[in-house]
């Protein structure tokens, strides 16, 4: 080719497409981004969903009360405590039940101590996305104590069960308040070892100070809610907003940054988990006396009528809603999950920016894939 | 504002709408459908009402009819209420999308089209969310047979 | 002891024959080196991790898992090795020797003791650094050869990155190179043996030098916090995504080797090679190879500890800690490393 025939068609970029995902280590089980990519440059991102769905809502129609609540530990696996404690309290709204003072404090505790695991385990797996493959297995180190607790109270280390309409399924273990307190201890120190690790580090700072902006305005537009939220500034805590069981009781603040970027989302968790060992301390030792439950019939049938509550998960706003025509079972069940809003941020946030600008930004929203998918 | 206020309020900006309050927390406004996205509009942009969170948005098969149920709040004076149209169309149900009013309702518009069937005009990439492309029909409404994987107690 | 084999060798034989075996030998030696080498970093790399993250580590094969890489080396020597319908054969079954034998080669020159060094070249400093780049296209060759977009990324990710990181390492050893104002790697530590150790010598300026190296080393190995050619959070496993068993293997101990090269340039041009601290044990010749190993092994402990500690830079941040701060702060240097030894303020 003679030089004058070299025109700007002759060094042609092309963009192409990418599939990350269903496999891929950074999407967190199985989600699959469709991306369109020129070189580094991220042009558009489509997520294609769906490879973990179980119609829960559909199988919610065919269930009744009691054994909804179980279903939904599969939705938000990191939060399966405060996923049943949602569906709990929506029965109870509905059929007026008022649980005691007991009941409420536990499930709190509970709700506290699932956050800062769900907390604990993101920021490991924050570390391990942008490359600091430490992180991990000090998260699991702090994570495992909770759910080692779990364990002796609940029965289970992840899918809990232990909150039924109208209560708890049994009562805390005798070691839970030592346990617990023994736990609290241990991580006011080790907490502090996360900072030095990870946030204070430069490489991270620059991997995620301005990277994956979502300003104030989009938050609310794009119904985000949870940590995400509060990053960009916008105030959403349902515990504040909406006070639910004993949250009302207690002293804690709302974390709020304002940057909206993936740094401040990651600054909101690590404060939040610091906000939730403070409602654990004010709980811990004034745990009242009372039942575990208040009987409720067999068979539960919800008044006709629609009920909506809202909770603040590990990830945002969990919204139920039932629409009961009278019936044991509800005629539509449906749950708002905080993931999809989430999600369907993200090209918002990472269009223009590169492959690495995705991972990090994905990590900071904290995707868990079942609970998208539902 | 209360329940009542923003009813009177409501009332205002449109007066053919149905209110009820009736075994539910929150204000139930009913529209006609071709309303729908001007009510949308108006709720968002009037400041003293100014609903620009859309928490929840709900596909129901009443049986005759398909309905979305709109969960509105406002960010600045924490009120909510919630909106529902329905259509009685059930062979092509078609609403407008509110996705330029609330972006959020992008996923949710598709989710509820890929379970119940309800199409959005103007919606800027409309299809099945889950399942997958070829599935046939909708298993969210109450009609939905499936031999296969639904067994009938 | 090498001598002796040596003259033995040419007395039993005619000459032609002995050199011969000679070669051979010498072949053997170094094969046996490079896959013990290869395999216990590996394992040292896991019991570091495995410091590093609070675990045990591999224990089970063998005392304190010792054979445990062996272990797996025979693992992936029997595994079946797939690939890909649609790539490039010849490429792709070129990339994995490619990346090997230029590991090999560039451990040739490294003066593992006063007497064991296979190629005394006057140029060895420029040998190496000319060997050591040669690695990027079996890498190039591998990505590109795969016909998988993962891969290609990575590839074209390690070019960007060697070629800008490559200045660096370049002009921190020329830096030193003024010092001693020889090119080949004996008569550098010869040097080192009279004056004292080149970063003790050559004081700030032989640090700074030092620094870059790292830093600029540790990206030629692709390492982390450099590890964006294989950065399994975004790319799988970059690359080498189609590659596996012995070919997986090949690149897999090629940046073991790779490490053990940059670490052991650091220790000759820096440290003084098999040269004992101030001398303490200069006669002791036996001494010599542990000294060596001593030092290389705490420069692979360090790079290690980069990679167990720090997240991984964007590639844009990659190419900006380059061109816009190493690179001027090389230049600089390489200025008053000029100005030191011209006033004579060297050590």
């Amino acid at each position: 080719m003679t030089k004058d025939k070299i025109t700007n068609d002759s060094f042609k970029t092309q963009e192409y497409f990418v599939n990350m995902g269903p496999q891929h280590p950074a999407t967190h089980g199985v989600l699959r981004l469709i991306l369109t990519i020129d070189g580094e440059i991220i042009k558009n991102i489509e997520p294609d969903l769906g490879y973990i769905h179980r119609s829960i809502e559909k199988m919610c129609e065919r269930d009744s009360y009691q054994q909804i609540v179980h279903l939904t530990d599969r939705m938000d696996y990191l939060s399966s405590h405060i996923n049943n404690h949602a569906v709990c309290l929506t029965v109870e709204k509905s059929l007026e039940l008022e649980v005691t003072d007991r009941v409420k404090v536990i499930r709190t505790i509970i709700d506290e101590l699932t956050r800062i695991a769900s907390h604990t385990l993101w920021w490991g797996v924050m570390g391990m996305d942008v490359g600091a493959l430490t992180t991990y297995f000090l998260a699991f180190r702090d994570r495992e104590m909770i759910n080692d607790i779990f364990e002796e109270t609940c029965g289970a280390r992840l899918t809990m069960n232990y909150n039924i309409p109208g209560g708890l399924m049994n009562d805390i273990h005798p070691n839970f308040i030592k346990r617990v307190k023994e736990f609290l201890v241990h991580f006011r120190k080790k907490l502090p070892e996360y900072d030095s690790l990870l946030t204070n580090n430069v490489i991270f700072q620059k991997r995620t100070k301005g990277v994956g902006i979502l300003s104030y305005k989009d938050a609310i537009s794009y119904g985000v809610s949870g940590p995400v939220a509060r990053g960009s500034g916008y105030s959403s805590d349902v515990r504040k907003i909406h006070s639910y069981a004993a949250y009302d009781k207690v002293n804690f603040d709302e974390v709020l940054f304002t940057e909206g970027d993936t740094l401040s989302r990651y600054k909101v968790r690590i404060a939040e988990m610091w906000e939730s060992m403070k409602i654990i301390e004010q709980l811990i030792d004034n745990i009242p006396e009372g039942d575990i439950s208040v009987p409720t019939k067999a068979v539960i049938k919800l008044p006709k009528g629609e009920f909506y509550q809202k909770v603040e998960t590990a990830r945002g706003e969990l919204g139920v809603y039932i629409n009961s025509t009278g019936t044991k079972n509800p005629y539509r069940m449906k749950f708002r999950s905080p993931g999809l809003s989430n999600l369907n941020a993200l090209n918002q946030m990472v269009v223009g920016g590169k492959i690495g600008d995705l991972v990090a930004t994905m990590a900071s929203l904290d995707i868990v894939v079942p609970d998208i998918d539902r | 504002m209360t329940n009542e206020e923003l009813q009177n309020k409501i009332a205002s900006i449109n007066n053919s709408l149905e209110f009820t309050e009736e075994a539910s927390e929150f204000l139930n406004i009913t529209v006609n459908k071709d309303d729908l996205h001007k009510l949308c509009t108006d709720l968002k942009s009037d400041t003293d009402l100014s609903f620009d969170y859309l928490f929840c948005m709900t596909g129901i098969d009443y049986g005759k009819e398909l309905g979305v149920i709109y969960h509105l709040e406002s960010i600045k004076h924490r009120h909510q209420i919630v909106v529902k149209v329905k259509t009685e169309d059930r062979e092509n149900p078609v609403l407008d999308s509110v996705t330029d009013v609330w972006k959020t309702a992008e996923f949710n518009e598709m989710e509820i089209f890929d379970f119940f069937g309800v199409k959005f005009n103007n919606h800027p990439n409309l299809k099945r969310l889950f399942l997958t492309p070829d599935w046939n029909g909708f298993p969210l409404r109450k009609d939905y047979v499936d031999v296969d994987n639904i067994v009938i107690k | 002891m090498i001598k002796t084999i040596h003259d033995w060798l040419f007395s039993v034989m005619p000459e032609w024959a002995a050199s011969l075996t000679e070669m051979v030998l010498i072949a053997v030696f170094y094969l046996t080196l490079f896959a013990v080498i290869g395999l216990y970093l590996v394992l040292l790399e896991r019991k570091v991790a495995a410091w590093f993250q609070m675990r045990k580590g591999p224990n089970r094969v063998g005392p304190w898992g010792l054979f445990q890489t062996m272990a797996d080396a025979l693992k992936l020597v029997t595994k079946e090795l797939t690939g890909t319908t649609k790539a490039d054969k010849f490429l792709y079954n070129l990339a994995p020797y490619f990346v090997i034998v230029t590991a090999l080669v560039a451990m040739s020159v490294i003066p593992f003791t006063q007497s064991v060094q296979a190629f005394d070249i006057n140029i060895g400093v420029f040998f190496l650094l000319a060997v050591s780049s040669i690695g990027v296209i079996g890498i190039l060759l591998g990505g590109w050869s795969s016909n998988n977009k993962y891969s290609l990324i990575g590839a074209m990710r390690s070019g960007v990155q060697t070629i800008s990181y490559e200045l660096s390492v370049g002009l921190s050893l020329l830096t030193m190179v003024l010092l001693t104002g020889t090119l080949q790697l004996s008569e550098i530590i010869a040097n080192q043996q009279e004056h004292g150790w080149l970063i003790l010598q050559g004081h700030i300026p032989a640090i700074i030098a030092f620094m870059i190296f790292m830093i600029a080393g540790t990206a030629e190995t692709n390492r982390a916090p450099f590890d964006l050619v294989e950065a399994e959070s975004e790319l799988g496993a970059g690359f080498h995504t189609e590659y596996s068993g012995m070919k997986f293997a090949y690149f897999f101990l090629a940046e073991f080797i790779n490490m053990f090269i940059i670490a052991s340039i650091a220790v000759t041009i820096f440290f003084g090679g098999w040269l004992s601290p101030f001398g303490i044990t200069e006669g002791i010749i036996w001494l010599q190879p542990i000294w060596f190993t001593v030092k290389v092994v705490g420069i692979i402990f360090l790079m290690m500890w980069f990679r167990w500690t720090f997240p991984r830079l964007r590639i844009d941040q990659l190419l900006k800690l380059e061109w816009k701060y190493l690179l001027p702060l090389n230049l600089m240097n390489i200025v008053i490393m000029a100005i030191v030894i011209w006033l004579g303020w060297t050590i």
